[in-house]
């Protein structure tokens, strides 16, 4: 085996053992355990490191990828295999998937008061957030996260679906552990959502779409078993391996050209239909979205790195692996197909949506959450347009500053209650009204959260949102998408306002409240990461700038630095074409990032809000502030239309009617009857047969108690009744000879 | 002749049983301890017949073969297949963790672990027998002393109930079968002139064309012999495997039962009864299987759905879990209606995932049940903090329920519904176009498993804990924390190496398959 491969087979490694390790030996000792951790996903980081400089070294490397893999399950006539795949795609995950994870370990420490004592009400009750002192689960919370670590790295290297839908389950279980770290957390507000319920909220609607999903690899496995199948792919059984379909331009002709179950849609499109449902429950899309934003119950760290960097962004890297499958048929300025226009659509509208509540929220995760809903829905959309290279920029663009913003708020949170500790103050700590002024109690957080936020607005040149999402903005109007250029543009817009209103309302100002006035800066374990973050967030963009941009492009191209498009345009089967330079988009995007950044400072900005001023645009927007506030009401929606019914139909319809009154009904009626026909039996019976014996044997019976009286025992009555015997004898023999 | 191990296994629990009996009364731990070593020999056997069984080989093995009533052709002949071997494993290991959990029993231990033993050699016997009347024998010594562990030592309040309900049904399910066991024995007596209860015989005789004739029937004219035969075999042992809609016995039962008999109750009767629908029912009538199994599908799938709803709204635990297991044998019997490859080893792996989950589940609920004398979740919670191994085991239990990767039902569901959507390619029947939607609703099931699971997790473990509980409530044995670890290993392992599984079953499977004519 080759050292490049024995190196991606042995990614994912480091963090289960330190889960194992943490779990078994170490989990009293909060500072071996994140030693353990940082240091197992350290050597991650390092391996991958090695596999991806490797990779950016072979020429060509999208046509010499490689890939090794081990029979797993016997499936009859072959057998599924597990193994690990490096391509393009694969090197730019392994970039910075094990970047942020690292950059997360760190500052988890830090945000978990490491180094404090334990504070006396904490270690009674473990399963809240800790009050001053170091988190009591402090070693599980480690334990966790490595094991997500381990299932999002298995994703990223796995060369065949199944094992890449294991990562993806393993990743929804510490999602789900790790929303509801703080189970005993309760609140005074019963309606507002407690961890233990946002997490099973969570598992459950990603569930629905994995389960779809599972359903799309279930058919995509079975179209691999068809005889004409086989013989394409020269293969004694079924697959799910990305190389034999993916890269197999004949088996994708043979996708399209089967019909599947629904009339009229080709096999490929169904496929992917299916495929792409995990996605919109995974990465947050509409309408499986509603768990994204109570996920944020979870601690800040994992909030970045489940919900900003990784997990979230598993979805879309999902469907930017599946490509090849999801455009089977489609060929540039050809009509989409099925999956790309559900892509399309969906990506887009959630963009718009999610952007238009976040301008509404007050909860600092709030608005990043729903952020990341629109941003996700931004790159699912642009591959729908099938922009594949610029959805892939986006996607690792976005991790790293969603994942700064995300660690900043959580420095700022940690900032605040500080404060309110200080203070005593009782307040939620997250509501950005009770911030304001933070800039000069936290300096190092505000700058860095700063290059965040404008990274997210798309500040031009600068920031690496600006590229990427310029990339995207590019591909759709290249492409003649009006619809979703519009649609991209107005969430842009929208985008660059609500970052503006966020950092407006934290930072500027004076503090509003006690607590925000006693902030101080967290330690250097939590501040550390977002100075690395902030680098990349600034840097990444360069390697994506297009070639025929003005000035900067030939600029980058002669140090070979801007090679992003040509590298992971090389995973596909055929270079995808750079879009021409056009004025028309770049000017689109200068002016929403510029005019939405602008307008967040006339409103929010200029003149920062006083302590108990309402949102200013609360009034002009009236009833649209509150439908937006409550989130369009879907959760209760959702409610009213699957919850509440389905249960209903389960406790009044299933279980009581059909189970208990009709199956038990039946049931209990043939008992009775046949407790009646054992009834009519048991009389019948005494009376033909039990009877007449009984009568038989009491007057049997009678008769001998009839003659006891006869039978004394004395010999006196005896000789008397023989006597009396002969005599009647005597006298009847007489009679007769007498006649 | 080779050392008898199956003999061993399957006689081990009955001798053991018998001499626990000949123990002092009031010697409970001794009672206890003798009961563990029998556990233990059987699970180590088990353990060995499993991990010597020769894959490659395949068919057959350890087989054992005597005359027993050479009258009327029957022989005590017992051996193991790739379907039969985990099974066999499955019982050994609920048997010993049953005993394990059971030890705080106070009420006649020595009785209870007597009949739990009896059960156990039925049980065992079962899943070895070769012989139809053997199997017969065995089934009905594993159905009896059901009774009397749910009637003595059940739950006050319905276990009479339950008993009875439960003993009904499966007498009834036997005979059902035994009259179609009596059919085939009598035709295939009457072709070759052997008069033969062994059923590789009789399969070699079905083979041989013996059962192609029409049979007149009542009302439907002439019918082939497999097709009037079938459902009687089929649904006499489905019923045990709580098939839709005769599986109203099955969550009563698991109610009204002690621990370690739910564990055995559900984790391994129930298999008994999808095993010997499949042994006798489909392996000896193949046509009739052919032809009456597709509608059998539509059945299954309800009970994959119904269960899983019902289970959602149970407020008492076991309720919850029995349902659920109506839920999980549906996706087993749909398995083996799918008639491929792909979906019977999903089957096969099935019974030996639910198995093992099941008596995980059954085993903690009991364990919260015994210290917090109530199986009522909304009178539960916080029995995290009280039992955080109890979390442990119930959570990784729920995890393979509900299908998740890495634990051992995704090994075994995902294959079921794999095989489910392959089903329609190699058959003509009126249900082929319709087998793709058929996956997607019991697929709906997962999601519910899903979501009841998730839910009684959260009520039981987190939440409040009531002040009563507070005080009262301890931690767990270091028995019971035993038994948890044993079956969470059995599971994970399943899970992460279905290598450990997947070959054996498959040389099972392909045997079954090649009697439909090698699909």
């Amino acid at each position: 085996m080759r050292t490049e491969e024995l190196f991606t087979w042995l990614i994912p490694v480091p963090p289960l053992l330190s889960f194992f390790l943490i779990w078994l030996f170490t989990s009293r000792s909060k500072t071996l355990s994140h030693t353990v951790a940082i240091g197992a996903m350290a050597v991650s980081w390092v391996l991958s490191l090695a596999v991806v400089l490797y990779a950016l070294t072979t020429e060509h490397f999208g046509k010499t990828v490689f890939a090794s893999s081990v029979p797993w399950l016997p499936t009859g006539d072959s057998s599924l295999n597990m193994g690990v795949l490096v391509d393009p795609l694969t090197a730019a995950m392994l970039f910075f998937v094990p970047l942020t994870c690292l950059m997360i370990f760190i500052y988890s420490v830090g945000y978990h008061n490491y180094g404090k004592p334990l504070d006396a009400h904490d270690a009674s009750q473990p399963g809240a957030p800790a009050h001053n002192g170091v988190e009591p689960m402090y070693s599980r919370f480690f334990a966790f996260l490595s094991l997500f670590a381990f299932g999002m790295l298995t994703l990223v290297v796995a060369d065949n679906l199944l094992l890449m839908f294991i990562g993806w389950e393993i990743m929804g279980l510490c999602s789900y552990l790790l929303i509801g770290f703080w189970y005993a957390r309760q609140y005074d507000d019963p309606k507002k959502i407690t961890p233990r319920q946002a997490a099973v909220k969570a598992f459950m609607t990603t569930r629905v779409g994995d389960v779809i999903m599972m359903l799309g690899i279930v058919y995509l496995y079975f179209a691999t078993t068809t005889d004409k199948a086989k013989e394409i792919l020269g293969l004694a059984g079924g697959t799910l391996s990305f190389r034999a379909i993916l890269y197999n331009e004949e088996f994708l002709k043979y996708l399209v050209s089967q019909p599947s179950v629904i009339v009229g849609l080709p096999l490929a499109a169904l496929i992917g239909l299916l495929l792409f449902a995990g996605a919109v429950g995974k990465s947050a899309q509409f309408p499986l979205h509603v768990w994204l934003p109570d996920a944020m119950e979870g601690p800040t760290p994992v909030s970045a790195m489940i919900h900003a960097a990784t997990m979230v962004s598993a979805g879309v890297y999902a469907m930017v692996r599946m490509f090849p499958l999801l455009s089977a048929g489609w060929h540039e300025g050809g009509a989409l197909t099925a999956p790309m226009m559900a892509m399309g659509v969906i990506g887009s509208f959630t963009a718009l949506f999610a952007a238009t509540i976040a301008v509404t929220q007050r909860d600092v995760k709030k608005v990043l959450a729903y952020s990341t809903i629109s941003q996700l829905g931004y790159m699912i959309a642009a591959l729908g347009i099938g922009a594949y290279v610029a959805a892939a920029f986006h996607l690792i663009t976005h991790a790293f500053f969603k994942a700064l913003l995300f660690l900043g708020s959580g420095s700022v949170i940690h900032g605040v209650e500080h404060g309110a500790h200080h203070s005593q103050e009782h307040l939620d700590p997250q509501d950005m009204f009770n911030m304001g002024g933070l800039r000069k109690k936290m300096p190092i957080t505000f700058w860095t959260f700063l290059i965040g936020g404008l990274a997210l607005s798309g500040f031009p040149f600068i920031t690496a949102g600006f590229w990427s999402k310029d990339e995207i903005l590019g591909d759709a109007f290249a492409n003649g998408q009006w619809i979703v250029f519009a649609t991209l543009a107005i969430s842009a817009l929208l985008t660059a306002f609500y970052t503006m209103r966020q950092i407006s309302l934290t930072f500027l100002g004076e503090p509003r409240t006690q607590s925000a006035e006693h902030a101080s800066e967290t330690p250097w374990t939590v501040t550390t990461p977002l100075v690395i973050l902030a680098f990349f967030a600034i840097t990444a963009g360069y390697v994506g700038v297009p070639e025929t941009f003005p000035v900067l492009g030939p600029l980058l191209q002669a140090i070979h630095f801007n090679r992003f498009h040509e590298f992971v345009g090389g995973a596909l089967l055929e270079l995808p074409a750079a879009a021409a330079f056009n004025v028309w988009p770049l000017l689109v995007s200068l002016f929403v990032a510029l005019g939405g950044l602008w307008l967040g400072w006339m409103v929010y900005g200029r003149n920062p809000l006083k302590a108990g001023q309402a949102d200013p645009l609360a009034r002009p927007l009236g009833p649209i502030y509150t439908l937006l506030e409550n989130k369009y009401y879907f959760d209760e929606l959702y409610d009213f239309v699957f919850v509440r019914p389905s249960k209903w139909l389960a406790e009044t319809v299933v279980y009581r009617v059909i189970d208990r009154t009709l199956i038990d009904g039946i049931l209990h009626t043939v008992a009775r009857a046949a407790l009646r026909l054992g009834g009519f039996f048991k009389g019948a019976e005494k009376v033909v047969i039990n009877d007449p014996p009984d009568y038989l044997a009491g007057g049997v019976q009678w008769l001998g108690k009839s003659f006891r009286v006869i039978q004394t025992g004395r010999v006196q009555n005896y000789l008397l009744i023989g006597m009396l015997v002969v005599l009647a004898f005597g006298g009847v023999y007489y009679m007769m000879l007498a006649r | 002749m080779q050392f008898p191990f199956l003999s061993i296994i399957t006689f081990t629990p009955m001798i053991v049983g018998v001499l626990l009996l000949l123990i002092p009364e009031d010697r409970k731990t001794e009672t206890r301890v003798a009961a563990l070593a029998g556990a233990a020999l059987c699970l180590g056997m088990s353990l060995f017949v499993y991990f010597s069984y020769n894959v490659g080989q395949g068919g057959y093995q350890f087989v054992e073969k005597f005359d027993w009533i050479p009258r009327f052709g029957i022989s005590y002949h017992v051996g193991v297949d790739g379907i039969s071997n985990p099974m066999v494993l499955l019982t050994g290991i609920v048997i010993f963790t049953g005993v394990l959990i059971s030890w705080g029993i106070d009420d006649r231990p020595r009785e209870f672990f007597a009949f739990l033993f009896i059960l156990a050699t039925g049980v065992f016997g079962v899943f070895v027998s070769l012989d139809l009347f053997q199997l017969f024998f065995f089934y009905e010594i594993a159905v009896f002393p059901m009774y009397l562990l749910i009637a003595i030592w059940g739950w006050k309040v319905t276990r009479e109930y339950a008993a009875m309900k439960l003993t009904l049904f499966l007498f009834i399910g036997s005979v059902v079968s035994l009259v179609g066991a009596l059919a085939m024995y009598v035709t295939v007596g009457r072709a070759t002139g052997v008069y033969t209860f062994d059923m590789l015989k009789m399969a070699e005789a079905q083979a041989a064309g013996v059962f192609n004739f029409n049979l007149n029937v009542p009302l439907l004219g002439s019918r082939p012999f497999e097709w009037v035969w079938f459902p009687f075999v089929f649904f006499g042992f489905a019923v045990l495997g709580g098939i839709y809609p005769f599986h109203n016995w099955s969550p009563d039962g698991h109610v009204a039962a002690p621990t370690a008999v739910s564990m055995f109750h559900a984790g391994v009767l129930m298999k008994l009864g999808a095993f010997a629908a499949l042994r006798v029912g489909i392996m000896l009538l193949p046509e009739g299987a052919r032809a009456h199994l597709p509608w059998i599908v539509v059945l299954t799938v309800i009970n994959v759905v119904y269960g899983a709803f019902i289970a959602m709204r149970q407020t008492d635990l076991k309720y919850m879990i029995g349902y659920s297991s109506v839920s999980h044998m549906g996706l087993v019997s749909m398995a083996f209606a799918t008639m491929n490859y792909t979906g019977y080893v999903g089957g096969a792996m099935q019974m030996f995932a639910h198995g093992v989950m099941t008596a995980m589940l059954f085993a903690t609920v009991g364990m919260v049940y015994d210290r917090a004398h109530t199986r009522q979740m909304p009178e539960l919670g916080g029995m995290a903090r009280k039992m955080p191994f109890v979390l442990l085991g119930f959570t990784i239990a729920s995890l393979s329920s509900m299908g998740m990767p890495g634990f051992a039902g995704f090994m075994a569901e995902l294959p079921i519904f794999m095989g489910l959507w392959r089903a329609g390619t190699n058959t003509a029947d009126f249900i082929a176009p319709y087998y793709a939607w058929i996956a997607v609703i019991s697929a709906l099931a997962i999601v519910i498993t899903a979501a009841y699971l998730l839910i009684a997790i959260q009520r039981v473990f987190f939440g409040e804990i009531s002040e009563e509980h507070d005080h009262h409530v301890g931690d767990v044995t270091v028995l019971d924390k035993v038994a948890i670890t044993v079956l969470s290993i059995t599971i994970v392992a399943v899970g992460l190496f279905p290598i450990l599984m997947g070959p054996m079953v498959s040389s099972g499977v392909i045997a079954v398959l090649r009697i439909f004519g090698g699909a």
